[in-house]
């Protein structure tokens, strides 16, 4: 049932490059081998993880030693959360998130409120996604607040926020930053010593690398406990045997991402153009959710008015085009996205919305035929949209 | 089933994850058809609070849908329409309730949210038909009972018309309920031996009253003879539905039933069996099967998902209420269940009972 298609849901899980499939094939192939082991083998292990660890570091402007590998994303956001509050005494656990960080922050700072006292200071955010700043500057209680969460750039609708600014705001607390920057770390890329960044989460997955392996980004200095206990790898920072084959995956992809940062910017906005030109002819009274100029440059987030997503998913995915409506619950099923609805939006035009996303294999006949594949479903549902009109 | 040359026909099957729908959706594989199967989320139960293998729409049902759609090799999606089955089903439920009647939500749901909502859908999205699991048959544009008499589940589907049923599959229909298990399990399908759901499926640990006290509050009244003298006290009329007989409350010689309720004083009439008699049953929000509104003459009814059917002359009223008068007294028919007509196999339609004399 498979179709050959266009994929444009690269915000979810992008493709793995050929340079991480090139570096992780080996890794799977030698015999066993454990990074810690004090023998040939593990040191060839250890050796292809501590040169991920330093593209990984690299990709962000970090030193190797800053790296602690995670299982991904989530992993490395749940232990800056729940990792800085447990390292801070009870009473000076107030921690601050924007209103559109990933569930994997805002899921753990109420984890933190709930189990471990800690107090939960939400900053709004402008129609377009961008953090208030004004509110945020208020939020921190100086002296008594563990974290402040302000992520790279949002991903469902690509919103790049002031991350360096909200750092300032954290540091005159006394509290690190934590960016989630799992979307954002290819392009256009954070750098952790210009942007003030304490804390950064990162994903390999979405830089084309495999799944299954992350990083938070430590800076020096930053107190965190550990979640994870056992055998004391990565510094005390997160236990259990390190996955050699996945690590040096995700170096490989981050060094690829580096290495093309400076042409994939302007290349992936003009794909994304191209998408938004064509739909908006497609669709009339399209809208663009978020920073229709800035924003991530492969992400686009737009309201269809009338169609429910669901229906044009299914649509989509009949003649092959892969996106996604943004945000999706446990069962599957598309939910109203919290981060439309914190942008003023209400439920029924968020259950409008649609996120195509692009990355490294995207051409414009990807973009092409998610146009061609919308018309027809605008089209098709057009009885339906006159309807709910 | 396809012309040669043409291309398979679409269907859309809704899939809850039990052995019917998944056994339905692979009949429709064989048969040729084009199948994309969708899994409705419902009922907003978190899945924290969610009962293991009780009620529908948990995760797990979706997470077997999936798996039954993936060895299928058909396209499977989720949908999301708790919006709309709590206002269509819940609150109507809830609100029935407070009314003092006794609502089927399985009707109720089909009737707004899971057929004729869905086929609706189905259709905009360029498919030729919707199937379901459930037992009834289709043919000749008409609805008819299952094959199976006792898995026979037209009662629920009574509302359709004929421009539903045109676009409505019914694999099972012809079929019994072990031959549906043995050709799951033939089939390879993980679903072939799932017991049966027999619970309101957004309450999921079965308390209805405790789920009615939580949402409608407790609102105390008296349980009376029909002389008016009191018997006893409750904590809400919407405990109670007519024609039960147990957690009454009340001390009396022999077995009292409820016979009445009057929610606007939540006054609950109990009596004897006698007294619980009646042989006039009038229906509202009327359909016919054919869409020509149901007629005058004979028929035969069933007043109870699982109730006996008996003979009843219809007596057409106006505004869509229709009057049957029943061959012989009946006990314990509650306002608000439906009330279904049949001639011979053939369903002809049927409404809400809204009172009885």
């Amino acid at each position: 049932m498979t179709v050959p298609g266009a994929y444009l849901d690269y915000a979810a899980t992008a493709p793995l490059r050929a340079e991480a499939l090139a570096a992780m094939l080996p890794l799977l192939r030698r015999p066993a081998a454990n990074a810690s082991s004090q023998h040939a083998p593990g040191r060839a292990a250890r050796a292809a993880v501590e040169t991920a660890r330093e593209q990984v570091a690299a990709l962000v402007g970090a030193h190797p030693d800053e790296v602690v590998f995670t299982s991904g994303g989530t992993e490395a956001d749940n232990l800056a959360v729940k990792g800085a509050v447990l390292a801070r005494p009870a009473g000076a656990r107030t921690v601050v998130v924007s209103a559109v960080e990933h569930h994997a922050v805002l899921d753990a700072a109420a984890w933190a409120a709930q189990d471990a006292g800690a107090v939960v200071r939400t900053a709004p955010v402008d129609g377009g996604g961008r953090v208030r700043l004004d509110a945020l500057a208020a939020l921190p209680v100086p002296g008594a607040t563990a974290l402040v969460a302000v992520m790279a750039a949002n991903n469902e609708v690509g919103t790049v926020q002031p991350v360096a600014a909200a750092a300032e705001h954290a540091h005159a607390a006394g509290a690190p930053l934590l960016c989630d920057a799992v979307q954002a770390a290819g392009v256009p890329g954070i750098d952790v010593g210009r942007d003030g960044i304490d804390l950064a989460a990162l994903a390999a997955h979405k830089l084309g690398g495999p799944t299954g392996v992350g990083a938070l980004v430590v800076r020096r200095g930053t107190g965190l406990r550990p979640l994870l206990h056992g055998g004391g790898q990565e510094r005390g920072l997160r236990s259990g045997t390190l996955p050699a084959a996945a690590i040096a995956g995700f170096g490989a992809a981050a060094a690829a991402a580096l290495a093309e940062r400076a042409q994939a910017g302007p290349r992936l906005r003009a794909l994304r153009d191209r998408l938004r030109d064509g739909l908006a002819r497609a669709v009339p009274g399209m809208e663009v959710n978020g920073d229709p100029d800035g924003g991530l440059p492969g992400l686009l987030s737009v309201r269809l008015p009338g169609l429910r997503n669901e229906d044009v998913l299914l649509l989509l995915d009949r003649r092959g085009v892969a996106c996604s409506a943004g945000s999706a619950c446990a069962s599957g099923a598309a939910s109203a996205s919290h981060v439309l609805l914190a942008m003023g939006r209400d439920e029924p035009q968020a259950r409008q919305t649609l996120r195509l996303s692009l990355g490294h294999g995207s051409a414009e006949a990807d973009v092409d035929a998610a146009v061609a594949a919308v018309a027809h479903a605008a089209g098709q549902l057009a009885p339906v949209r006159a309807g709910s009109a | 089933m396809t012309a040669a040359g043409n291309p398979p026909r679409r269907v859309l099957v809704a899939m809850s994850g039990g052995v019917d729908s998944s056994t339905a959706a692979a009949l429709l594989v064989r048969a040729g058809w084009d199948v994309t199967g969708v899994h409705l989320k419902l009922a907003g139960t978190p899945a924290a609070e969610q009962v293991q293998g009780r009620g529908c729409c948990t995760l797990a049902d979706a997470d077997d849908a999936r798996r039954v759609a993936a060895t299928l090799g058909v396209p499977f999606y989720v949908w999301d329409l708790t919006d709309r089955f709590r206002q269509a089903v819940v609150e109507d439920f809830a609100a029935e309730y407070e009314r003092g009647r006794t609502p089927n939500p399985c009707a109720r749901c089909n009737e707004r949210v899971k057929v004729a909502g869905l086929l609706e859908r189905a259709l905009a999205l360029g498919f030729d038909a919707l199937a379901t699991g459930h037992y009834a048959r289709v043919a000749g544009g008409r609805l008819l009972r299952a094959a199976d008499a006792a898995k026979d589940q037209s009662y629920v589907l009574y509302m359709l018309g004929p421009a539903q049923l045109a676009h409505l599959e019914l694999p099972l229909g012809g079929l019994a309920k072990p031959e549906v298990r043995a050709l799951a399990a033939e089939l390879g399908l993980r679903t072939a031996a799932k017991p049966e759901s027999h619970d309101v499926c957004f309450i999921p640990d079965g308390d209805t009253a405790g789920w009615l006290e939580r949402r409608l509050g407790r609102r105390p009244g008296t349980v009376v003879d029909p002389a008016g003298r009191v018997l006893g006290h409750h904590r809400g009329a919407y405990r109670y539905t007519v024609g039960q007989r147990r957690g009454l409350g009340v001390s009396a010689p022999g077995p009292r039933y409820v016979l009445s309720i009057q929610p606007a004083t939540g006054t609950v009439v109990v009596g004897d069996r006698e007294q619980l008699a009646i042989r006039v049953v009038v229906l509202e929000r009327t359909s016919s099967t054919d869409g020509a509104g149901l007629r005058r003459g004979r028929a035969a009814v069933r007043l109870r998902a699982h109730g006996s059917e008996m003979g009843c002359e219809v007596r057409p009223g106006p505004g869509g209420r229709v009057r049957l008068e029943l061959d012989e007294p009946v006990g314990a028919v509650a306002p608000g269940q439906a009330g279904v007509l049949y001639d011979g196999d053939v369903v002809l339609g049927g409404g809400t009972v809204t009172a009885t004399a």
